[in-house]
């Protein structure tokens, strides 16, 4: 897939690979079956999740509310682009969520 | 990865912060509980129930006994005490009682709320004391390996009945109801919305607030009685809930591996303990009585 035909969904997830532990919880219960398992594998040895297929990721965040190890979150492009205009950087966007 | 800078991206270069993130105590994740486990959903749908209430969290305090779902205490960024085991609930008590204005909330497991704590919870109930006890029921003593709890289904094998138990187990739900509770809902960890729903509800209504919530036990209680992986018993969750609000809690009972009927069961009004306090002194004693906690 070049950089140019990547199809865009409605939201996207967010996965903090270091302290997932490939329970799989977010993988079967996605509304919408976006994710699935990484080639890749974190310091621990499991399969974090990846958007497989970007296109059908709504932001809902259900992955989010299932995750036991607080590693992933989604968020509809709407809802990101609201939180970080303005702030200059992360931290900045982060604190305006909290 | 180049497809997807979000998931390719560092988690120190995340625009947004997961929004749980405020509520835990970050030293101390990763956790400790094994992958699978259900307990950090619950973890996370009372993060959301808390956001959900708009409550001060100043004002809430968590009290824990001992356990696997005891540590919750340890990781939730509030007023957090990790009791010992079975007298979560009269160190909430307590809490409450010297300062009437927090909320205190109750989160541990099955074995220190019906085994050790057994006691305590009935009087709570009995009293209406106004706590809300988050029960995570998993079958099973996770922590100390295995044993058998007075949650687990007749028929399940467990390290302390090897050949199977034979014991009658407790159906939560119709305890907490008969003792006097005024909220009682059952939901499991594959309900994540309605649990949220369920935990807010639960942390508003005044009184002796009770949810349970069946997680599964991947290492000890699955793997025993191979039922499979944690996400396994989730679906199994999904495939035989019954949604029935309102069902008489007599009728809730868990059997091995069966139905599950999930959903509020009670919901009613009762005068909390300070309020019959004040009410009883304040016709005995009459001007002499100043109320307390207001």
């Amino acid at each position: 897939m070049s950089d140019g035909t990547v199809q865009r969904g409605r939201g996207t997830v967010f996965v903090r690979k270091e302290i997932c532990k490939g329970c799989s919880y977010c993988i079967d219960f996605c509304p919408t079956k976006c994710l699935g398992f990484s080639k890749d594998f974190n310091a621990k040895g499991y399969h974090y999740p990846d958007l497989a297929r970007p296109a059908d990721c709504s932001g809902c965040d259900m992955c989010g509310l299932y995750c036991p190890d607080f590693a992933i979150y989604g968020m509809r492009y709407r809802d990101l682009e609201k939180a970080t205009a303005g702030a200059g950087t992360a931290a900045d966007g982060a604190a305006k969520q909290a | 990865m180049s497809q997807n800078l979000a998931i390719a991206a560092d988690e120190r270069e995340y625009p947004v912060e997961n929004p749980v993130i405020p509520y835990l105590r970050q030293e101390r994740i990763p956790h400790i509980w094994c992958p699978g486990c259900g307990i950090g959903t619950t973890v996370n749908c009372f993060a959301r129930a808390l956001t959900e209430s708009k409550r001060d969290l100043d004002q809430v305090a968590i009290v824990s006994g001992i356990g696997c779902t005891g540590r919750v205490a340890g990781y939730l960024n509030l007023d957090s005490f990790h009791t010992t085991h079975g007298r979560a609930i009269p160190f909430a008590t307590g809490l409450k009682l010297s300062n009437p204005k927090l909320k205190v909330v109750v989160y541990s497991g099955d074995g220190d709320l019906f085994a050790i704590g057994g006691n305590h919870f009935v009087h709570a109930a009995r009293r209406n004391m106004d706590l809300t006890v988050i029960c995570v029921n998993n079958f099973t003593y996770g922590m100390t390996g295995g044993q058998l709890a007075p949650t687990t289904p007749i028929g399940a094998s467990q390290t302390t009945m090897p050949y199977g138990n034979f014991e009658n187990p407790f159906n939560l739900p119709f305890l907490a109801d008969a003792c006097g509770a005024v909220y009682v809902a059952r939901w499991t960890v594959f309900h994540v919305k309605q649990l949220t729903r369920a935990m807010h509800e639960a942390i508003s209504k005044p009184g002796f607030t009770f949810v349970e919530v069946l997680a599964p036990c991947p290492t000890l209680y699955s793997r025993r009685n191979k039922l499979g992986d944690g996400v396994d018993q989730v679906k199994y969750y999904k495939e035989r809930s019954v949604v029935k609000h309102g069902a008489a809690t007599k009728e809730v009972a868990l059997g091995f591996q069966g139905d599950i009927v999930v959903g509020k069961f009670v919901d009613r009004e009762r005068e909390t303990w300070l309020d019959g306090m004040n009410a009883h002194f304040e016709k005995v004693l009459g001007p002499r009585y100043r109320r307390y906690g207001e």
